[in-house]
């Protein structure tokens, strides 16, 4: 399995039915075909839809249908459309159940840097600070290193998206809950031992007795 | 009732310097045919809120290109090489600011309010520079109203009231700039008689709006 395939499946599972969710550009926008219909769960996007659906097929695609990137999407039947102070109000005030965003590093805080590399990258943060400030619950997936360069680190060293320490950090290693007593090594990926995810992560870990594989079936769970 | 202006008399009334709202998010739902004007008309000095300078060669990107802007105010510039190496060059001011304080200081604006204290950006670099408010013991940061001299809007349908209608993702910023720019400038779709436009289907009541576009030839 591709390791965005165990993030995304992983992530999935993480996600309630009948919820609001906003899924970032990038690796976490993949999470969304792991979902099942059943599953019941609406995605946000920032621009402005509850209820976006897939990219269309060739030729189906229409101009004023689009995701935060700007990517042709779908509606799915019930979906509403609404203006940009709307679509912040449902993030910052609390009506968002879950956002899934991209990483660059984590620390042992549970706080999160997704946004620049000063000097290097500057996108702008869009909407990140406010998805992490207002969701329900924050969900970082990421690879577990950068060409190899750990991401899951003691401080951050780059400017931090929120001073709100996320709910959960899924990588193609393991799954990581940051707690009051720090972050805690709760799964490993399939063929990755607790000694794999140690080698490649400088924060430091707490590592209980048991740490399960990571249940990888497509959906949400019942929660 | 509004007669409808050319884009190119629309872009006439923009002086150089003036501080533009533009609606459009990715460059989906932004005034095309007028920011197409105002490069022919090689406006200078411009400043841009918007939420993002869309791609290179696409809406905002296009001003970006012709160096018709000297300070943007946006909460994303990440897809328009351009603009990140304009900032970096010095030749363009960028202030970003995270979309939903974006959207509220712009609303702000437009609603006649002092401001908005938010959550989003405290402990980080957004904060770096503004106020942080103590209500009761719990700190909040202060965003202050966002004001423009022209809001550049675009919409699906209008009336020659001006009452505007938007569709799907093409709405995002275009409500709240209307009501916070001081001349508001709309490139609709398409333009309906008085009455075509049911009430409840109007985002945008006509009172806020001073200029049509008049819609592309065919």
């Amino acid at each position: 399995m591709k390791y965005e395939e165990i993030i995304q499946r992983r992530v999935a599972r993480e996600l309630h039915p009948g919820t609001l969710v906003n899924l970032g550009i990038g690796l976490p926008t993949g999470v969304s075909q792991f979902i099942l219909p059943e599953d019941g769960i609406l995605f946000q996007s920032e621009n402005g839809i509850v209820g976006m659906g897939a990219r269309p097929p060739e030729g189906m695609e229409y101009s004023e249908l689009t995701d935060a990137g700007g990517s042709f999407v779908t509606a799915v039947p019930g979906a509403a459309t609404v203006d940009s102070t709307v679509s912040f109000g449902l993030i910052r005030g609390g009506h968002l159940d879950a956002t899934v965003l991209g990483g660059l590093e984590v620390d042992e805080a549970g706080h999160l840097a997704n946004w620049m590399v000063p000097g290097r990258m500057v996108p702008g943060m869009g909407g990140a600070m406010d998805l992490v400030t207002g969701a329900r619950r924050v969900i970082v997936a990421m690879q577990h290193t950068a060409k190899g360069r750990p991401k899951i680190v003691p401080t951050c060293t780059l400017p931090l998206t929120s001073t709100r320490r996320v709910t959960l950090i899924v990588t193609d290693f393991a799954v990581i809950e940051p707690t009051d007593e720090g972050l805690v090594l709760r799964e490993r990926a399939p063929d990755i031992s607790v000694e794999d995810i140690l080698n490649v992560t400088t924060a430091r870990l707490i590592v209980p007795d048991h740490v399960p594989e990571m249940d990888l079936r497509a959906g949400a769970a019942a929660h | 009732m509004k007669h409808a202006i050319s884009p190119a008399a629309a872009a006439a009334l923009i002086p150089d310097g003036a501080i533009l709202m533009i609606g459009g998010f990715m460059g989906v739902g932004s005034p095309h045919r007028l920011i197409d004007a105002i490069v022919a008309a090689d406006k200078r000095g411009l400043t841009v809120i918007a939420n993002d300078t869309a791609m290179p060669g696409v809406g905002i990107g296009k001003l970006i290109a012709a160096r018709c802007v000297s300070r943007v105010i946006a909460s994303h510039i990440g897809l328009n090489p351009e603009t990140q190496k304009c900032m970096m060059a010095g030749e363009i001011k960028v202030e970003l600011v995270p979309q939903g304080t974006l959207a509220e200081r712009i609303r702000a604006a437009g609603f006649g309010l002092g401001g908005v204290l938010t959550k989003t950006g405290l402990g980080t670099v957004a904060a770096e520079g503004q106020r942080i408010i103590d209500i009761d013991g719990d700190p909040w940061l202060y965003a202050p109203p966002l004001t423009a001299d022209f809001a550049l809007l675009a919409c699906e349908r209008a009336d020659y009231n001006g009452n505007l209608s938007y569709q799907l993702t093409a709405t995002n910023f275009n409500p709240v700039m209307a009501m916070a720019g001081a001349i508001v400038i709309c490139e609709p779709r398409e333009i309906l008689p008085v009455g075509a436009v049911p009430p409840d289907a109007v985002n945008t009541p006509g009172v806020l709006v001073d200029h049509l576009i008049e819609r592309a030839s065919r």
